[in-house]
């Protein structure tokens, strides 16, 4: 194949990738602009995400489409209420203390892990795609699949969108994000509100699970890299701005798609890492967020 | 002076297992000691200045990678690479420290985590002098100082046993100084502290070096004691562990980290007899902990009954 | 004039936002003497004590102390060259023991006889007897009197105070009195205040704030005869 034909494919693929990880990275965002929390088992929810999806899958009978679709359902909502769970049992009881919640996180982290290992074993399964269709182009074959996912993740992230901007709930949301206290005093249960976000946070994560898991497969430590490209993708775009996250899990996902093409993986992932450190330490704001204060 | 007493007793304590303990506890013990230091030189980061660090591990595996390939590539002899492995700690940490101690808090958090994590992939990346994930074995006839053999039992316990006393006396001794004050009013009172008249960021960087060399002599003797160096040391696994640790035994109290990294050695020891769920023992401690416990063991300790516990 | 003061700001600035907290303020200080700072609330009298002590960064103007322009220089710098600052909501190391909080000041200074300096410092003070008490369990004048006695213990040239009788009651205040009589020797004291009759007792020079620049200055008996403190402040 030549260069340009290449680079398309590369492109077209790190638009997969960058699908993916907006709809995980925007659900950190949610859970640290509104909560101000640093969820470290934020990827085990996408894992926990894409493992439920091969059990529904696995169990029900008939055409891959159909266990499909009713993974796409059951995986968010189960996540969700492990995550609501998690909220109100360990998080809540800490008052959302910064160092605290981050320790506790770190535990359920973990509890997962080994959830998903003992329960699902330590091998990597797939999980049949809803349809196969090749989308012929002129310079080769590609899954109309995997454009599904991305045109599914555009529609995801507009819906999110609009419930944040325009619906009561996302008002709820983010009157509580920008004082909690002035919220509580008008009468928001800010502990409801805070459970939901961190449940629809997991959610978003499960629902990305579920999308990629026909593509790569599911296993118990596949949570380890959404997590690390989230947070490099939250801290560019500004910790808690739903539009810079999007922004930035375009380029780091296109880039990552790109650069791991042409160069190695290991590398690119390595001046990821270190553009997020110095993002954080030179421009604490994000490449799109304002300077506070 | 009872407290010094109290220490150099756990020193003798230690000394007289050797004598009493099974060969397969006799090396545990080593391996315990040898991380009870990396462990004390967290707690001076985190205990005792309240620096929250995720990316220890990069600390460790300078130390571990500074000896290791100095005796691998460079072929130097034990000692020259011990120190060079020490020395690697602590200029790390320096590096590391200058920037990270720019930002605070949670993005403290997240930009210490995210230099491990570099290390970590450039490890990866350098695996054929690193020996990557597989790691480095280093010749026997390399660990050996004075002509004695340190990976023979007894002459491994007592070195690890000698870094740990050493370490475990100069930590007391900081605590106990005028800049282990100074430290310990930087994270109670950042502001107030300023002004008294000390420098944060100096004081912060103080204790991140400090503890960078802690870690490098942890990591340097654990690859001559133990012969092998790997990456896994510098995942995200061994950043987390000291955290553990430390909050296990009590943050801030010297003796912390020793009893953190026996308890959680010996509950996931006891545990494998049961389950193959380690992970699950870790997550849980870590819940427990924060939630119930969170002056740990000898904190709640201190706290309760024995004030006069440094 | 200019030579004999310990410290002077020319044309100091700090907004916030559109909150102009302090507006082009010229201030002289001069050595050994008690200087007082009035003014009604929200006239800027904490935000300027913030720009001289390096708390808050300077947007524009210049601050001389010593005959050295510390402008620049961030606060810890400015605490070594000898100007402190006491909070005003008080702000010690509450889960440190009262010792701890003196020595953590005492030690910048002595080496030697760390115990006996700081222990004849909270004598001062009249909390020596309680040396080794958790700090956060003592009574809130006494934190204050602590928070004094920290400030004390820097041995500073400069000690700035910021509302410090607020909340201590009358005996206390009293004493407090005394001890800054006591001091003033040693120390210039500049002293922020809402306490009229402290301030009265206390003060050989008094300054007046009100919307971010001074009203007036002057001895008190000129200020308090001033038609426009009287109406911005003082109350006829």
């Amino acid at each position: 194949m030549d260069f340009g034909p290449f680079l398309l494919l590369a492109v077209m693929e790190g638009l997969v990738a960058a699908a993916v990880l907006a709809l995980t990275a925007v659900g950190l965002s949610l859970v640290f602009g509104v909560m101000r929390v640093v969820n470290v088992a934020h990827g085990e929810f996408f894992m926990l995400g894409a493992v439920s999806a091969w059990f529904v899958t696995h169990w029900l009978p008939g055409p891959p489409a159909f266990g499909f679709a009713l993974a796409l359902i059951l995986s968010p909502l189960l996540v969700a209420l492990v995550a609501a769970a998690a909220d109100v049992l360990v998080l809540k009881r800490l008052n959302y203390q910064p160092q605290a919640t981050i320790v506790a996180t770190i535990g359920l982290l973990y509890i997962l892990q080994q959830a998903a290992l003992s329960l699902y074993g330590p091998e990597a399964r797939p999980v049949a795609a809803p349809f196969t269709l090749a989308i012929q182009f002129p310079w080769f074959g590609y899954s109309g699949y995997k454009l599904a996912v991305v045109a599914a993740a555009a529609v995801i992230l507009t819906g999110v969108w609009l419930v944040m901007t325009r619906s009561r709930v996302g008002l709820v949301m983010r009157a509580t994000q920008i004082d909690r206290d002035t919220a509580q005093a008008f009468g928001i249960n800010v502990d409801r509100v805070y459970a939901g976000v961190f449940a629809f946070g997991a959610a978003l994560a499960a629902v990305a699970a579920v999308l990629i898991v026909p593509i790569r497969q599911a296993h118990y430590l596949m949570g380890g890299d959404p997590l690390l490209l989230s947070f490099i993708v939250v801290i560019i775009g500004g910790l808690g701005r739903l539009r810079g996250t999007v922004v930035a899990a375009l380029l780091i996902g296109l880039s990552d798609g790109v650069v791991s093409m042409f160069f190695s993986p290991t590398l690119a992932k390595i001046l990821a890492t270190l553009l997020v450190a110095l993002v954080l330490v030179f421009r604490p704001q994000g490449l799109f967020g304002q300077r506070a204060g | 002076m009872r407290v010094w007493g109290f220490h150099l007793a756990v020193v003798a304590l230690l000394f007289g297992l050797q004598f009493v303990l099974p060969p397969y506890h006799f090396t545990n013990f080593a391996r315990i000691m040898v991380l009870a230091v990396f462990a004390m030189g967290y707690n001076i980061a985190f205990g005792v200045t309240g620096l929250l660090s995720l990316g220890h591990a990069l600390l460790l595996a300078a130390g571990m990678y500074g000896t290791g390939l100095a005796i691998s590539v460079l072929g130097w002899a034990a000692l020259p690479a011990l120190l060079a492995g020490l020395a690697a700690g602590g200029v790390m940490a320096l590096a590391a420290g200058v920037l990270a101690l720019r930002t605070a808090g949670v993005a403290f958090m997240i930009v210490t985590l995210m230099f491990a994590q570099a290390g970590y992939l450039t490890i990866l990346y350098f695996g054929p002098v690193t020996g990557g994930d597989e790691g480095l074995v280093l010749a026997q006839g390399a660990r050996v100082i004075g002509g004695v053999d340190l990976a023979a039992d007894t002459p491994r316990y007592l070195v690890a046993l000698a870094l740990f006393a050493f370490a475990l006396l100069a930590n007391l001794a900081l605590v106990r100084s005028r800049l282990g004050r100074v430290m310990v009013a930087m994270r109670e009172n950042e502001e107030r502290s300023r002004m008294l008249g000390y420098n944060p960021f100096a004081v912060k960087l103080a204790a991140l070096v400090i503890s960078g060399l802690y870690a490098g002599a942890a990591g340097a003797a654990y690859a001559v004691l133990f012969g092998y160096v790997g990456a896994s040391f510098a995942g995200i696994q061994y950043s987390i562990l000291p955290l553990l640790w430390v909050l296990l035994g009590g943050a801030g109290v010297v003796l912390g980290p020793l009893v953190g990294v026996l308890v959680m050695f010996y509950l996931i020891d006891l545990a494998s007899g049961y389950t193959t769920a380690h992970l699950l023992v870790v997550g849980l401690a870590l819940l427990v902990l924060v939630l119930f416990a969170p002056k740990g063991i000898l904190g709640s300790l201190r706290e309760r009954a024995w004030p006069w516990l440094p | 004039m200019a030579a004999m003061s310990l410290l002077s700001a020319r044309g100091l600035i700090r907004h916030f936002g559109g909150l102009r907290a302090v507006d082009g303020v010229d201030f002289d200080l001069a050595a050994g003497q008690i200087h007082a700072l009035i003014g009604p609330n929200g006239a800027g009298k904490t935000t300027f004590v913030g720009l001289l002590s390096g708390r808050i960064p300077v947007q524009s103007g210049t601050i001389w102390f010593n005959g050295q322009d510390i402008t620049r220089l961030p606060a810890h710098r400015r605490v070594a060259l000898g100007l402190a600052y006491t909070f005003q909501i008080t702000s010690i190391f509450a889960a440190l023991s009262i010792y701890d909080n003196v020595a953590l000041a005492v030690q910048r200074l002595h080496r030697r006889d760390l115990r006996a300096h700081s222990m004849a410092h909270l004598a001062r003070v009249g909390l020596k007897g309680r040396a080794d008490q958790v700090a956060g369990t003592l009574a809130y004048g006494h934190q204050r009197l602590l928070e004094i006695a920290m400030g004390l213990a820097l041995e500073p040239r400069l000690l700035i105070l910021d509302e410090p009788t607020q909340g201590l009651a009358n005996a206390e205040i009293d004493g407090f009195k005394a001890l800054v009589q006591g001091v003033v020797g040693q120390t210039t004291v500049l002293l922020i205040e809402h306490n009229m009759e402290v301030v009265m007792d206390l003060a050989d020079r008094i300054t007046v704030l009100d919307g971010g620049r001074v009203l007036a200055e002057g001895a008190p008996a000129e200020v308090r005869a001033n038609r426009a403190v009287q109406a911005a402040y003082l109350g006829g």
